[in-house]
């Protein structure tokens, strides 16, 4: 090899064969992908095989499962918990990603407005999203406190238009949306962060040109800002959609799936009979079942919106 | 990317442009509303200071004290998580775990986005395609066949357990993120040093990378976050007190019984969160340019 | 320094062939320049002498060496890009340094080369200097400079004005052609400006969808072009092109009008045909054609005036200040050794 090329060049310096052998874009190409890859499919994908595998044997930690076919789906389809928590589970999404894009579609429309301190604003509105989970939902826990509630407080005290502290997270309904509100919290600023970045990127003098054309402020919205905005809030919502779907650390900190298994959702399900149950079969089936809603879900949501290539104008590099 | 992003946010914008909107309704369309979500969304923060000041008798007082303030602020609670539990430890474990994690994720991720967007082979695309849905793919799913993996790997209360499996959801970000600036960095700039006789590696590290700092800072930064706040992996595969990460340490560890120390809880809480908010007031601008740079790739 | 040699060379990008096939010498030292409208595989000829695409058929020689499977670096020579490609973490010296820290060279070497170049580009002052705080002109001196640095065989260059505004190409192109005759090195320049190449080339070549259409001296091009596109091509504004036989020794337009001919090849009687008349060739004559005047554009050194006559379209330039206003009728005549014939089948040159 280096022979051909001493015989080739006039250049000073020649590689040595380990120079060339990650010269040459083949070798470098696997050496490249190598540790990504390799990660990724020891930590990933087998576990994702592995785990529908799980689903299908009835292992127990510390002891290895047999195969016993779809039986622990058959028991799920007769588990009312399990029915449960896969009602909770899509209340649970439907609400709180109807509302996060809702107000964090406003908020993003309100941080784009010129104003003072806007850079200050913007970085305190993604704060909430950037603080772990588990802790901003303990200060929730605390707040739906059925003593101590600083809202009870102050719609008894401040402004008196209740006699009795809420009972936030002791009756099914108001666990559940208290746990919705909390959620919707922690996702807002990622919605509307997002969708900023999405409506700086329209132009303005698309909106003068609407306004020329006589649009009035809701035309302008409805033509102008939410066509141009679908591809990022497809991509946005897409992201959502799973990560409130499988969500677990929110209800796991605050309620643990209580009052009497109400607001379980499939993912806490799943740990609380996998893992300090011992029934990782079952458990792994439960998270199994998830996979099918989430398929669906992201299907729906990226090709209802994605699917205008208009917007893309990728240069073909 | 950055510079944009303080542009647009520097621009003393359309002082020229006619304003429709006269100032009261401003107020009330745009300030009020505005205030309502800042409040709402700050709220719970000031609740944990709060509550994290507060000596005992007065945190369940709500008669004589109002609670919204701090009457005789104490630094009792946080006395007590710094001294009496094994805080610092936690918080020790947490950080060494993100750094190892983002290092690791980081040079997996780097060479990653290099192979896909710079060496351009057949079905790079698909790669990377690969990479994006291994990002969809949630922990809640993974983490029951993980934990037999973990056993059956000798790994379970053991940071390692953490560190490799915390690169499942950071590479596909990070690559994610990489692949977009490695786009933005002119192609001719390869092409120039390689006519200047730069072997690959040496483009890479002489001209790729140095011009991408600012996204490796995003993509670290990010990275670290992720794994500072990451929980169900970290409550699954670690048992022994002293191995736990800060997020569930707090919870399991703090929360004892029925009978909630709420002022102790919440300096714990307040206390695993600063850390990521200091970290985050210092790359604002990097934050938000990861998250919608990798939303709009 | 050294010859270029392009034999056969081809480029298919998939089933799509952008380049067909094409045949060019250069010479030691000469100057060439490809041109030709956008996607007619100028660059990519281009990028396949650097190395930057693989050549799909035929060959590619740097002096004596076939180059088909070597790569750039190994190929010895320097590339100035439309973008300049100026690594922009890297000061002017740095970024003119590179290739040769590359090589390892002695450091002393380096300050010399590096001095040198900038002392011939004038880029003394602005060495420590980052890209972004350069001017286009300058940046598009660094990028000279880095090339001169290499000392290569061969410079190539893509499109290197087209970024810069009207007034620094004209400057720019002055400096180009001034650094080619001090260095003396074999340079292959990519433009789609016909005035650039005009201007600064040795020998233009001509390429259009993916062959060679004309290779020649710079006015032999404007002369005697050899086919249509070449005519239409090369001259500003373009030659005015009317369809038409030859009938008793002089052009009979479709429309049935007569234009004159001063040599039409003989035997060529009733021989369909495309008559073609550069606007700067035409001229006012008492005795000439009548023309209806459409429009009148003063550039203040000379007037283009576009006409209908017989109703053919054409334009002319004329040196005199045209006092017409559309509507009014002035009388024209071709220059009659400058009339160019063309095959009205395959736009072949006719006329000798």
């Amino acid at each position: 090899m280096t022979s051909v090329a001493e015989s080739l060049g006039k250049t000073s310096v020649q590689p040595g064969p380990i120079a060339r052998l990650f010269d040459w874009k083949p070798f470098l190409i696997v050496i490249c992908l190598l540790p990504a890859v390799g990660l990724l499919t020891v930590f990933l994908t087998y576990p994702l095989g592995l785990g529908v595998w799980l689903s299908f044997t009835d292992t127990k930690i510390g002891r290895d499962g047999f195969f016993v076919g779809l039986e622990n789906f058959a028991s799920l389809a007769r588990d009312p918990i399990f029915w449960l928590s896969v009602f909770n589970t899509i209340v649970y999404t439907a609400l709180a990603t109807v509302l996060k894009f809702g107000l964090g579609l406003w908020l993003a429309l309100l941080l784009n407005e010129y104003m003072p301190f806007k850079a200050l604003i913007r970085a305190i509105v993604l704060v909430p999203w950037i603080v772990p989970t588990v802790l901003s939902a303990m200060a929730f826990w605390w707040i739906y406190d059925p003593q101590f509630s600083i809202i009870s407080y102050f719609f008894k005290d401040v402004v008196p238009i209740r006699e009795q502290n809420f009972d936030f997270l002791g009756e099914p309904w108001p666990a559940r949306l208290s746990l919705i509100a909390a959620n919707v919290w922690r996702g807002i600023p990622f919605v509307a962060i997002s969708l900023l970045a999405g409506l700086q990127t329209i132009s303005p003098s698309l909106y003068e040109a609407a306004m020329l054309d006589g649009a009035t402020g809701w035309q302008r919205f409805r033509y102008v800002t939410v066509p141009m905005l679908m591809p990022v809030l497809a991509v946005v919502l897409t992201f959502s959609v799973i990560f409130t779907f499988t969500d677990f650390q929110l209800v796991y900190a605050i309620t643990r799936g209580g009052p009497n298994n109400a607001t379980h959702l499939m993912a806490t399900l799943a740990f609380q009979r996998g893992i300090p149950g011992g029934q990782l079969g079952e458990g792994a089936a439960i998270a199994v079942a998830m996979i099918p809603f989430l398929v669906a879900a992201t299907l729906i949501s990226y090709f209802g919106l994605a699917r205008r290539k208009w917007q893309q104008g990728e240069s073909n590099d | 990317m950055t510079d944009a992003v303080q542009q647009v946010a520097a621009k003393p914008a359309r002082t020229g442009v006619i304003s429709w909107h006269s100032t009261p309704r401003r107020v009330a369309t745009i300030y009020l509303p505005l205030a309502c979500f800042v409040v709402v969304l700050l709220f719970p923060f000031y609740w944990m200071t709060i509550t994290t000041l507060k000596p005992n008798h007065e945190l369940y007082n709500y008669k004589d004290y109002n609670p919204f303030f701090v009457h005789s602020p104490t630094l009792v609670n946080v006395k007590k998580l710094l001294f009496d539990t094994e805080y610092p430890q936690w918080l020790f474990t947490t950080m060494s775990i993100a750094i190892a994690a983002t290092v690791l994720s980081i040079f997996a991720s780097v060479l990653a986005a290099y192979a896909i967007q710079r060496l351009r082979f057949r079905g790079s695309q698909w790669v990377g395609l690969a990479i994006y849905l291994a990002y969809l793919v949630p922990p809640s799913i993974l983490f029951i066949p993980l934990a037999t993996m973990v056993f059956k790997l000798g790994l379970y209360d053991s940071p390692f357990a953490l560190i490799l499996t915390y690169p499942t959801f950071l590479i596909p970000f990070c690559t994610w993120l990489l692949i977009g600036y490695f786009k933005s960095i002119p192609y001719e700039l390869e092409e120039c040093a390689m006519i200047d006789g730069a072997t690959r590696l040496q483009i890479l590290r002489k001209i790729t990378l140095p011009l991408a700092v600012p996204g490796l800072i995003s993509a670290g930064i990010f990275a670290f976050t992720l794994s500072w706040n990451e929980f169900i992996y970290a409550l699954a595969f670690i048992q022994s007190s002293e191995k736990k990460t800060v997020p569930v340490a707090v919870l399991t560890q703090l929360v004892q019984g029925d009978d909630y120390q709420w002022g102790a809880l919440m300096a714990g809480a307040l206390f695993g969160s600063i850390p990521v908010a200091l970290f985050y007031s210092f790359f604002v601008d990097y934050y938000v340019s990861s998250l919608t740079g990798a939303v709009k790739e | 320094m050294a010859s270029v040699d392009i034999i056969d060379a081809a480029k298919s990008f998939g089933a799509v062939r952008v380049i067909k096939g094409v045949n060019i010498p250069i010479g030691d030292g000469e100057f060439v320049i490809l041109v030709g409208p956008s996607g007619c595989g100028k660059s990519t000829l281009l990028r396949m002498i650097a190395g930057l695409e693989e050549i799909s058929e035929g060959q590619i020689r740097i002096g004596s060496r076939v180059v088909n499977d070597v790569p750039p670096k190994e190929r010895d020579i320097a590339m100035v890009f439309q973008n300049y490609a100026l690594y922009p973490h890297m000061t002017v010296a740095d970024n003119m340094a590179f290739s040769l820290k590359l090589k390892q060279a002695p450091k002393s070497e380096i300050t010399a080369k590096v001095d040198r170049a900038a002392q011939i580009l004038g880029l003394g002052p602005l060495l420590q200097r980052y890209p972004r705080q350069l001017s286009g002109g300058q940046r598009q001196r660094v990028a000279m400079g880095r090339a001169i640095v290499r000392d290569p065989q061969v410079f190539l260059f893509d499109e290197p004005l087209s970024n810069l505004d009207a007034k620094l190409r004209v400057q720019m192109r002055t400096e180009i052609k001034e650094l080619h005759q001090r260095l003396k090195t074999t340079t292959i320049y990519v433009t789609h400006d016909q005035i650039e190449a005009m201007t600064m080339a040795d020998r233009i070549v001509v390429m259009h969808d993916g062959i060679v259409e004309q290779m020649g001296v710079p006015l032999d091009l404007y002369d005697r072009p050899a086919n249509l596109f070449v005519a239409g091509f090369i001259g500003s504004p373009a030659m005015n092109m009317i369809k038409g036989s030859i009938r008793n020794s002089s052009f009979e337009t479709e429309k049935g009008n007569h234009l004159p001919l001063g040599n039409a090849p003989a035997a060529s009687e009733g021989r369909r045909a495309i008559y073609g008349v550069r606007p700067e060739h035409i001229h006012l004559a008492g005795d000439g054609i009548p023309a209806e005047v459409v429009v009148v554009e003063p550039t203040g050194a000379e007037t283009q005036v576009i006409v209908k006559a017989g109703g053919d379209e054409l334009t002319c330039v004329f040196r005199e200040r045209i006092t017409a206003k559309p509507g009014e009728t002035i009388r024209i005549a071709p220059e009659l050794k400058v009339v160019h014939l063309f095959d009205a089948d395959d736009g072949r040159r006719l006329s000798a």
